[in-house]
Parts: C-alpha cells; structure tokens; sequence
C-alpha cells in the first residue's frame, strides 16, 4: 500500500466570533504523495495558513477528515512526525543558533535523538550556518534566522516539513537564494514537504504539485503538476514551460478575485 | 588636474587617506565618549554652585537652608552617625525589596496560568495600590508594632505593583507563533512556561525591578516616619525638628546615594543577565 503523506478530505474550517462567523476553508480535499513537494498558492485571506495548521493540528477541523502520515493529525504531532517552519522565524532570541536547533530535545518528552539522525551542528552545517553555531538570533540576518528555523524542524528527522510563507519577508535575491537550498534540502532529507506561499513564481519554482486556493471560502480551485526537470536551479524560470505553467497558474488565481 | 598614472602610487595614497579618516573617527568618538562623562558632572557642578551662590548672596539663614560646604562637613564629621542610621534603612529597603518581587513574581505566574484568579484578584491588587504610601504607613505601624517589620512590609507593598504588572505582561506577550511551535512540539505547559513564557519575561522584570530598587527605599524611609527611632527616615524628622539643616540635607544624601548605588547594581545584574535584545526590537 502506498498511503499519501497528506490526505484531506472534504475539510472546512469556520471562526465563529460574536459578530460573525467566518468559513476560512470549505470543502477542500487534496493529497500529497510521500517524498512529494506540494505549495499551496493563493491570495492572502484564502486560507492557506489554515489549511497548513489543520495538517499541524493546531486547529482543529469543523468538518471533514484530515490524515496526516496514515494517523491523526494530533497522533502525527506526538510522534513528532513533523517539523514547522514559521512566517516568522520564531527564534527564541535568548538561546543561540545551536541552542535554537536543539529546544526539540528540550520538551515533549523527547530527550533522545533517533538512531541515524542528523545533529543539531550537521543540521546548521546543511542548512549553510556552520560556524555560526554560538550566535545569537539579532546578530543574524533575515534570511540566516529562517535557515535556523529550517534547522530546528529538521530535528529527529520529520517525514513531514510544513512551511508557512517562511521566505515572506525576505529580499528577492535572498529568497531566490532559500529556494534554490530548499529544492537541495529536500532531496537530501527525503521528506515531504507543504508549502505555504503567495508568489507564483516561488510555488511553481518549488514544487512538484501546486494548489491554488481562491478566497473567500477558502477553496480548490486548481491542482496543477508541475512538469519541470527534478534538477532544476533558478534559470528554469526563463524556460518556456516555467513560463507557461506559471501563466496559468496566474490565470486561476485571477479567476477567484473579484 | 593631474591624473596619477602609477595604480601602486594610487592604491598607497587611497590606504593613507582611509587610515587618516579612521583616525580623525577614532579621536571623535574618543572625544564624544569623555564629553559624556565630563558634562554630568558640569551639571552637577553648576548646581551646587548656584546654591552656594543663593545660601551667599541672600544670607540664607542656617536653620533655613545650609550651605553646600556646610553640608561637606556634616557628612564627614558625622559620618558614623548617618552609617548606624543607613544600616536598618537599607535592610529594611533590600528586604521589602525581595519580598514585595518575589511576592509579585508567584503570583503573576498564578495569574498567568489561571486566568479566573486574575480575574478575582487583580481589582483588588489595584485597589491596594490605590491608598497612597503614607495612608498604608500608620495601618501597617498599627498592625506591625514598631519594629523593622511595618518599613520591611511597607517597602515590600510599594514594589509589589509595578513587578506584577510587568511580570503579567512579560508572561503573557509571548509571540504567538512561538506558542505554536511549542505545541507542534507537544511541550507541556510547564515546559512551555520555563523554556518560553519565563526567559520571556526576564526583561520585563528588570524593568521593574530598575523601578523598584528606588522605590523599596522610599517605602522604608517613609515607614521610619512614624514611630522609630533609627534609620534614614527618624533621622530626616529628627533634624527636621532640630532645625539642623545641614543634617536633614547630609541624611537626604546619603539615602539617594544607597538608592543610586542599588539602582546600579540592579542594572549592572541586567546587563549581565539579559544579553540578548527582545524580540520585538527585530
């Protein structure tokens, strides 16, 4: 059997508040194959933040069945099946970047490193910050603070990692710089990973699987494989086909807008 | 116009001028940093030489107000007197002073992890705060006795509000998605509140603790107000009454002194303890 690493179906999330309900997400289904590198695309507001701690299981679902990794989504969490990488870095800016990277070992009971598993050094050292083990979150750029962050859900080795616009705020070169390193991440590791992002250059870039979500519910609107070589660095974008994949893509966004 | 032809030539005269520039920068930093510690004391300087210059020119009697030299010479001469006075005084203050936080730390923390507590208790915390420290003195004299424990409890009180504000707000402003990766991370809640919420704090509470070094003096030497009869306080009503000015003007300095010098050591235990920069300073 070959079960999905992400399997959504019919999923809705609503907020109720007092003065309104909002229905983020309605009636979504998707699945991501393992080992896969799916983004999530969309305008803000569309829910795609949600869609990724519903995996995460910090929200819980209104309806609908999440299964993340064969298990629960909370089942998934307790067995530390999977990394987060924030919007913001979410560096705790007492601890060094070394001691960043190791807080997992730190809580949940967890004190232990899987056999065969990479260190916290040799994680800083994958994500380019060796040498910069003993140094604290504000001597550290943007971009520097987010490959921390990388590093620290790297940790135990998860199958699968969730990225929430973790390149948002950094500058265009920085960023297109992240993304040629994330695609070489992921080959290394192996693992699946979810990727939260409004640029449609940076999804199309990315993934091997694009979701574009409209707003207003939060809904599918398009779910696009993306036919790029698996080797591919950042000239791919001029290519004709980068080029095309990404004017559809544009297109369907375009589409949920009013 | 004269090109320099020779690159060597150029590349040397380019080396010379940044050397010179790093210079000149060196000595104006140099100067800017002497400047900073010599004006305070300019400062100071001036003001104690227009007091002398008032208490002078308008023949200030001495029961009045002393002169600057008068004062001096208090200070030396009776030096011993005001020290046996400071002692009780700065126990009193340092005491109060880790009662009133350490008070303020527990029960923040309660507050932060059961929010029907705050809820319940911090209206009346505020009320508390409300009566002013001279109306809490004869209460707490009455309840006390007259002993070092009303100063101690009086000094304690006059801390307690502004940590527990702080320390409240410094538990609680903890960036969200921070909360969400412990979560991720299935930490506990006590693991979440001693690797996140508590370094969180930290200089929240120094803040506070800045503000309450200064404070925790006031509230003892007021405490010495009523009914004692040592201390930095007795010996303010005491030369008061006497109509010994320069004694009164002596003891008032020597209690801003301990009270800078506790300031200070609070700040340089921050300095030594906080090195990182808050994350909302990013």
């Amino acid at each position: 059997m070959h079960a999905p690493a992400v399997d959504c179906r019919g999923v809705s999330v609503r907020f109720l508040s007092e003065r309104r309900t909002v229905t983020a997400l309605e009636d979504v289904s998707f699945s991501v194959e393992p080992g896969g590198f799916t983004s999530l695309l969309g305008p803000s507001g569309c829910g795609k933040s949600t869609l990724l701690r519903v995996v995460a299981d910090l929200i819980p679902p209104s309806e609908g069945q999440m299964t993340v990794l064969g298990l629960s989504p909370e089942e998934a969490r307790k067995a530390r099946a999977l990394g987060f990488v924030f919007q913001d870095a979410a560096l705790l800016p007492w601890r060094t970047a070394l001691q960043n990277v190791e807080l997992p070992l730190e809580v949940g009971g967890r004190r232990e490193m899987p056999q065969g598993a990479a260190t916290p050094r040799e994680l800083l050292a994958l994500v380019g910050l060796a040498g910069w083990e003993n140094s604290y979150p504000h001597e550290l750029s943007g971009g520097m603070r987010q490959r921390v962050a990388i590093a620290r859900a790297l940790l135990g080795g998860p199958r699968l990692l969730l990225m929430d616009e973790p390149f948002g705020a950094l500058d265009e070169i920085t960023r297109d710089r992240l993304n040629e390193e994330l695609r070489r991440i992921w080959a290394e590791t192996g693992a699946t990973i979810l990727f939260v992002t409004h640029s449609v250059y940076e999804a199309v870039f990315l993934a091997d699987q694009v979701l574009v979500l409209s707003a207003n519910p939060g809904r599918v609107a398009a779910l696009e494989a993306i036919d790029l070589p698996r080797d591919r660095d950042l000239s791919v974008r001029d290519t004709p086909a980068f080029v095309a994949i990404a004017a559809r893509l544009r297109a369907q966004l375009g589409k949920g807008t009013h | 116009m004269t090109a320099i032809t020779d690159p060597g030539l150029a590349a040397t005269t380019r080396e010379q001028s940044i050397r010179t520039a790093e210079e000149a920068f060196r000595e104006e930093q140099r100067r800017k940093r002497l400047r900073q510690r010599v004006l305070p004391v300019i400062g100071i300087a001036c003001l104690i030489g227009f007091w002398a210059l008032l208490v002078y020119v308008l023949k200030v009697p001495t029961f009045v107000a002393p002169s600057p030299q008068l004062v001096a010479a208090t200070l030396v001469d009776r030096f011993g007197v005001l020290m046996t006075n400071l002692l009780p005084t700065a126990i009193e203050a340092i005491s109060g002073f880790l009662l009133g936080n350490l008070a303020a730390i527990i029960i923040a923390t309660a507050f932060v992890h059961k929010k029907s507590l705050e809820q319940a208790f911090f209206p009346v915390v505020v009320l508390i705060n409300t009566i002013p420290v001279v109306a809490k003195a004869p209460i707490l004299v009455l309840l006390l006795g007259n002993g070092m424990e009303p100063k101690i409890a009086i000094a304690a009180l006059i801390c307690f509000f502004p940590t527990l504000v702080n320390m409240v707000r410094g538990l609680e402003s903890v960036n969200p998605q921070s909360l969400e990766l412990m979560r991720v991370l299935s930490a506990s809640k006590s693991e979440t509140f001693f690797k996140l919420r508590l370094p969180n704090a930290i200089p929240y509470l120094f803040s506070a603790l800045k503000i309450a070094a200064s404070t925790a003096v006031i509230g003892a030497i007021v405490g010495e107000w009523i009914g004692s009869t040592t201390g930095i306080g007795a010996l303010i009503i005491q030369s008061t009454y006497n109509f010994d000015s320069a004694m009164l003007y002596a003891t008032v300095i020597v209690g801003s002194a301990f009270s800078v010098l506790f300031f200070l050591t609070i700040s340089l235990v921050e300095r030594l303890v906080v090195r990182w920069q808050p994350a909302n300073l990013h």
